[in-house]
């Protein structure tokens, strides 16, 4: 832009020249700071999704794709059954796993910003709790398998303890072993908002709580809970909308005995039908869009940072 | 908190704290132990002897499809992811400190980034790569699919950098007669770097471990995480653990490397500000 300042008035002095450049600078400066980021979100998501509004209207036979403006990818999706089960259970991994999550997370959170006094210890166990998420997903899954397994480490320390004398077989494979790898990778995105949000909390008005006669009990209840909403609404979104659209946990978890959307979606990927894929994908974003705006009817992100 | 005193409540939540650590690395732990199963040993305990057999077998390389050519691209990609997602969010949060036409509604795209499902950048820009009748490949569209996650994840951290950065140290330069461009060169960005190291942790270790968002957008040439998955159908030896365990170990290794870059770069300006 100071190019266009300097060109456009050639026979200008060096100090108007200067002049104008400091004036334009600053307006044009944010947009063009903003620029790559705006063309990689427009570039790789915005179009990307409505690439894929498009194509789910598109028709395909059991070779390619076709331009088209049909409903069938829609009215197959929504008239069978089996959708309506798998978005059942998708919902059920969803609400077991939020459930879950925040339990663990606020008591986490809870024990790291309340009970550990020194700021080195909490920044240091918070850590701990943080570096897993840095490993691979897939990993994290797999390493439960010789855990939960038929002749895994649980089933034979309980048979050798008298407990049971079968191996119990729901451990792995089952919803259990799904909701428990979920908990397991997603824990995490629920300690770190509320413990945020804790952290943030005045502790004076803990004392005047305190001073007040509550109990630790009711503080909890009255003050910290309701001071703590915004990062239990942040981590419920991000726990919330990653189940939703899971599909690689729900596939090795459930030794491909249970279903998700995310896999249903990946399963038409591979079969090479993508209007459906593309149909199904739409409807998804839409109940997750729904979701999180219900979500966030109880926080405003930006006043969050 | 009570009582000066540790009460009950104290051990019970330490307790349960303990717990959820334990919950988190145990099983990691466990497949770090099976990897140095012995040669004639299972998925499995008891472990069958002792041996490296596993990591030998992994670098072998019919064995276990393209484990080497995979490891690089997924660096590689994770480099690059790294320095954009910096450079990137690094200038977006200059630009919103100011206010711009678009800028609410560009917040709301990095925010919908985040939330949109994996599986539908993937889908979405491999049918746009196919549509347009690019070749999808792991320095392009994989790139741009990564970006979409990392890109948000860093523009959040500069937002709350800079929610708790001090104009006044600006406006201290500016009085002293900087340039705009000196205040950000010499002021500015030595405040920020720690955490321009942070989200460049975050940039690589997201993409570096990214799957749902590779499948579609990795064309013909795996990235690591595409690589371990296809093992995971196909392979029944301790070598996937060892796979695990060295991925594991390296993820462990960039974090290590970004705390001993932050512990350095602290102790060099101690010393320079107590010269």
């Amino acid at each position: 832009m100071t190019l266009t300042a300097e060109t456009s008035r050639p026979s200008a002095t060096a100090a108007a020249g200067r002049v104008r450049r400091v004036r334009l600078l600053p307006r044009v400066a944010p947009y063009l700071q903003a620029a790559p980021l705006t063309v990689t979100l427009l570039l790789f998501l915005l179009v990307p999704i409505l690439t894929i509004v498009a194509v789910s209207f598109w028709d395909y036979d059991s070779v390619r794709i076709y331009p088209d403006f049909v409903l069938t990818n829609y009215t197959e999706l929504l008239t069978s059954p089996v959708t309506w089960k798998t978005y059942l259970n998708t919902l059920k991994y969803a609400v077991l796993t939020w459930a879950i999550t925040l339990g663990i997370g606020f008591t986490v959170a809870y024990f790291l910003a309340f009970h550990v006094r020194s700021t080195t210890w909490q920044m240091v166990l918070f850590l701990v709790c943080t570096i897993p998420f840095w490993t691979s997903n897939i990993i994290r899954m797999i390493s439960w398998i010789p855990f939960l397994g038929r002749n895994g480490l649980l089933n034979s320390s309980l048979i050798s303890a008298g407990i049971i004398d079968q191996p119990l077989e729901f451990l792995l494979f089952s919803d259990f072993s799904v909701v428990l790898a979920f908990v397991h990778l997603y824990a995490l995105f629920m300690v770190v908002p509320i413990f945020n949000s804790m952290m943030r909390i005045d502790r004076a008005l803990i004392e005047a709580a305190r001073d007040g006669g509550a109990s630790a009990a009711q503080t909890l209840w009255n003050v910290i809970l309701p001071l703590t909403k915004p990062g239990i609404a942040i981590g419920s979104i991000f726990v919330v909308t990653l189940v939703m659209g899971d599909f690689i946990t729900v596939r090795l978890m459930s030794g491909g005995q249970s279903a998700s959307i995310g896999l249903m979606i990946a399963n038409e990927i591979s079969l090479l039908q993508y209007p459906a894929a593309a149909a199904n994908a739409v409807v998804l974003l839409a109940v997750v869009l729904i979701m999180v705006v219900a979500m966030l009817r109880v926080v405003d992100i930006r006043k969050e940072l | 908190m009570n009582t000066s005193r540790r009460g009950l409540s104290f051990y019970l939540l330490g307790a349960f704290f303990a717990l959820f650590v334990l919950f988190l690395y145990g099983p990691t732990a466990t497949i770090l132990i099976l990897s140095f199963q012995g040669p004639e040993g299972g998925l499995t305990f008891p472990m069958n002897g002792v041996s490296l057999h596993w990591f030998r077998n992994l670098f072998e390389q019919q064995a276990v499809g393209d484990f080497g050519g995979s490891f690089r691209r997924s660096i590689a990609l994770g480099l690059m992811v790294m320095v954009l997602t910096v450079l990137f969010s690094v200038l977006a949060g200059f630009a919103f400190r100011r206010r711009f036409r678009g800028s609410g509604a560009l917040f709301y795209l990095a925010v919908a980034s985040l939330i949109v499902p994996s599986i539908l950048v993937s889908l979405g820009i491999g049918l746009f790569f196919n549509i347009l009748g690019l070749e999808p490949s792991w320095y392009s569209s994989a790139l741009g699919a990564h970006l979409t996650w990392t890109l948000p994840f860093g523009l959040l951290i500069v937002f709350a950098i800079f929610n708790r950065f001090n104009p006044a140290y600006e406006e201290a330069a500016r009085d002293l007669g900087a340039s705009p461009w000196q205040t950000v060169r010499h002021v500015v960005l030595p405040i920020l770097l720690p955490s321009l190291i942070g989200v460049g942790l975050f940039g690589f270790t997201l993409s570096y471990d990214e799957f749902a968002r590779t499948l579609m957008t990795a064309g013909s040439f795996n990235t690591l995480p595409l690589e371990i998955y296809g093992m995971t159908t196909n392979v029944t030896t301790p070598v996937l653990y060892a796979l695990g365990s060295l991925t594991t170990v390296f993820s462990f290794t960039v974090i290590g490397l970004f705390f001993l870059g932050l512990i350095l770069l602290r102790r060099h300006r101690l010393r320079r500000t107590g010269a």
